[in-house]
């Protein structure tokens, strides 16, 4: 993948140009600032947040942390230490017990159904399972945040193909994803929460499948993004991963969140 | 994915030779957001296709029996009998011949037909035995009085009129029959009805449960859209159309094989037409023919039963988005 990117950076692909800021290489980077994204609030802001599920106890308790634009942070802990429940918190799949979370400076408690419809729009997700449409082809499932938006085709095809050549996938595009290896849907499934540009990227063991030549390569993409203005969370126990690269770490330990800036 | 090559940085020249090839085709966005061959698609649409085969059934047999009843108390009501019993000292052909004459002389009659003695003894063969002579027997006289559609004969009238001049003359409307008849009709009819409330009930249900079965296997699908930032509307618009398709094409099938069957029961009929039972049969029911309006109730029917479909699954999309 790295040949990939540099590939495309060279050459100047219109998605890296637009997208990553590095497509002459010599001149400054333009990050782009995402408008929208309160830099006041965060680009997540957590207050007191704790979660049980049913009449359980408490799972996460007590976590206030801020994301801001344009950070990278590594979420990680044991477990069962509640990663996965902290980034459903995050993408809004789960609602907290008690606590408040605010995504862009907008409450979430208070949101309507299309309100948080279009604060999903402005966060990528890369599930630990892919969740790539079995009977869409490698393009369809990528350039799928464009169509449920309901724009022509025309307007993102280039779009979709330049990014999927550059994470490697130029000759899959026409595949489906059962027929794709581990690290085929993985990247698949990265170039799909990236494609509409959002603001706020959540990989959940985004390297949990691949070899650690693999992970290291999809730990530059990830590195890439950031340089171009998205907030990334990235859940891991891959210790010999977050040892790569120094960002902030967000450790989940008994329910409770440790801040290592 | 390719294991890592030596990045080369390709020239000038390379970037031309590269922009001057001929482009690869694009790819396009060919699939439905909803996958349109599963299991349970096929499977609704198999449930759809008999649910709605049966309905179609039973609302023709419904609408059949309500016609064939209404034809056939229509007929019955255009027809009076008058019965002239043998009296001592009075000639019954001539009693008849009276008779007649009377009856022809009320408005709205529309034809009167003394049954000859041949036909009077052809009516008591079962009960009398062939070769009969019914001149040693005091047996009653029947003429049929036919009455003109729509006319309001005075039946009374006659009655009093055939007391006072001709003796041992009777009239029988049928009324009695009529009132029967009647009162089976409506029993029949209420039956029918509901019979064709539970099938359709059970096709509802049915309907329901099988869309709902099949789109468990869509939750994924569902989910992912979700998650992705698809509004509710969007994705249950998706779900919605594709099952009113399964729906309507179910009902299609459905409903077409029983139109298929009611329009093949009149040539058939007419196959096998000179037969005895075929004539019992067309004696007993009438008419086995639905009509404009029967065809018409069983397309609303199709309509209607995919309309729960995709109703089904929109509620269904609802409840999972809420569960999510």
């Amino acid at each position: 993948m790295p040949d990939q990117l540099g590939r495309l950076l060279v050459a100047g692909g219109r998605w890296e140009k637009r997208r990553i800021g590095l497509a002459r290489p010599g001149k400054t980077r333009k990050v782009v600032d995402w408008a929208g994204a309160n830099r006041s609030a965060g680009v997540v802001r957590f207050e007191n947040v704790g979660l049980r599920y049913g009449m359980g106890q408490e799972i996460l308790r007590d976590l206030t942390f801020r994301i801001e634009p344009n950070s990278f942070q590594f979420l990680t802990g044991p477990s069962g230490a509640g990663k996965t429940s902290l980034l459903k918190l995050l993408f809004l799949s789960l609602k907290p017990t008690r606590g408040l979370i605010t995504l862009f400076g907008r409450d979430t408690s208070t949101l309507s159904s299309d309100n948080l419809a279009a604060l999903r729009r402005r966060i990528g997700i890369v599930f630990q399972d892919f969740r790539l449409l079995d009977h869409m082809t490698t393009y369809e499932n990528v350039a799928l945040p464009f169509r449920i938006m309901g724009r022509d085709e025309r307007s993102y095809r280039n779009e979709v193909v330049e990014l999927l050549q550059w994470v490697g996938l130029g000759d899959r595009m026409w595949a489906l994803p059962p027929v794709l290896s581990g690290g085929e849907k993985q990247r698949a499934a990265i170039a799909r929460a990236v494609v509409a540009r959002p603001h706020l990227l959540l990989a959940d063991e985004p390297t949990g499948n691949v070899d650690p030549g693999l992970g290291k390569r999809l730990l530059h993409l990830f590195q890439e993004l950031n340089k171009s203005g998205t907030s990334i969370v990235i859940a891991t126990h891959d210790i010999a991963l977050m040892d790569q690269f120094d960002a902030r770490r967000l450790v989940l330990h008994g329910g409770r969140l440790h801040l290592y800036d | 994915m390719a294991p890592a090559r030596k990045t080369t940085r390709p020239t000038a020249q390379a970037a031309r030779q590269s922009a001057e090839a001929p482009a690869a085709p694009l790819p396009k966005m060919e699939s439905p957001i909803v996958p349109h061959q599963s299991i349970g698609g096929r499977a609704l649409v198999a449930v759809v296709a008999i649910m709605t085969f049966l309905a179609a059934l039973t609302t023709g047999a419904v609408m059949l029996v309500r016609m064939n009843a209404a034809d056939w108390q229509a007929e019955v009501l255009r027809e009076v009998t008058i019965q002239i019993r043998p009296v001592d000292g009075q000639v019954t052909a001539a009693a008849v011949t009276q008779a007649a004459a009377i009856a022809r002389g009320f408005a709205g009659v529309s034809e009167v037909r003394p049954l000859s003695q041949e036909e009077s003894g052809r009516l008591l063969e079962p009960w009398l035995g062939s070769g009969l002579s019914l001149d040693e027997l005091p047996v009653p006289r029947v003429i049929v009085v036919k009455l003109a559609p729509g006319a309001a004969v005075d039946i009374a009238g006659l009655r009093e009129a055939l007391a006072a001049k001709v003796p041992g003359a009777s009239v029988d409307d049928h009324r009695g029959w009529i009132d029967r008849m009647r009162a089976i009709a409506d029993f029949v009819m209420i039956g029918g009805i509901i019979v064709l409330g539970l099938v359709i009930a059970a096709t509802i249900l049915s309907v329901n449960f099988a869309t709902r079965g099949a789109m468990a296997a869509n939750r994924p699908v569902i989910e992912v859209l979700h998650f992705i930032g698809a509004q509710d509307r969007f994705i249950a618009g998706q779900f919605q159309r594709h099952f009113l398709w399964l729906g309507l094409k179910g009902g299609a099938i459905g409903g077409a094989a029983a139109i298929v069957l009611f329009a093949l029961i009149r040539p058939v009929e007419a196959l096998i037409r000179g037969n005895a039972g075929a004539e019992q049969f067309a004696a007993l029911f009438g008419s086995i023919t639905l009509g404009f309006n029967g065809y018409l109730v069983i397309l609303a029917q199709i309509v209607v039963i995919a309309a729960v479909a995709s109703e089904a699954s929109r509620r269904t999309v609802n409840q999972t988005i809420a569960a999510i």
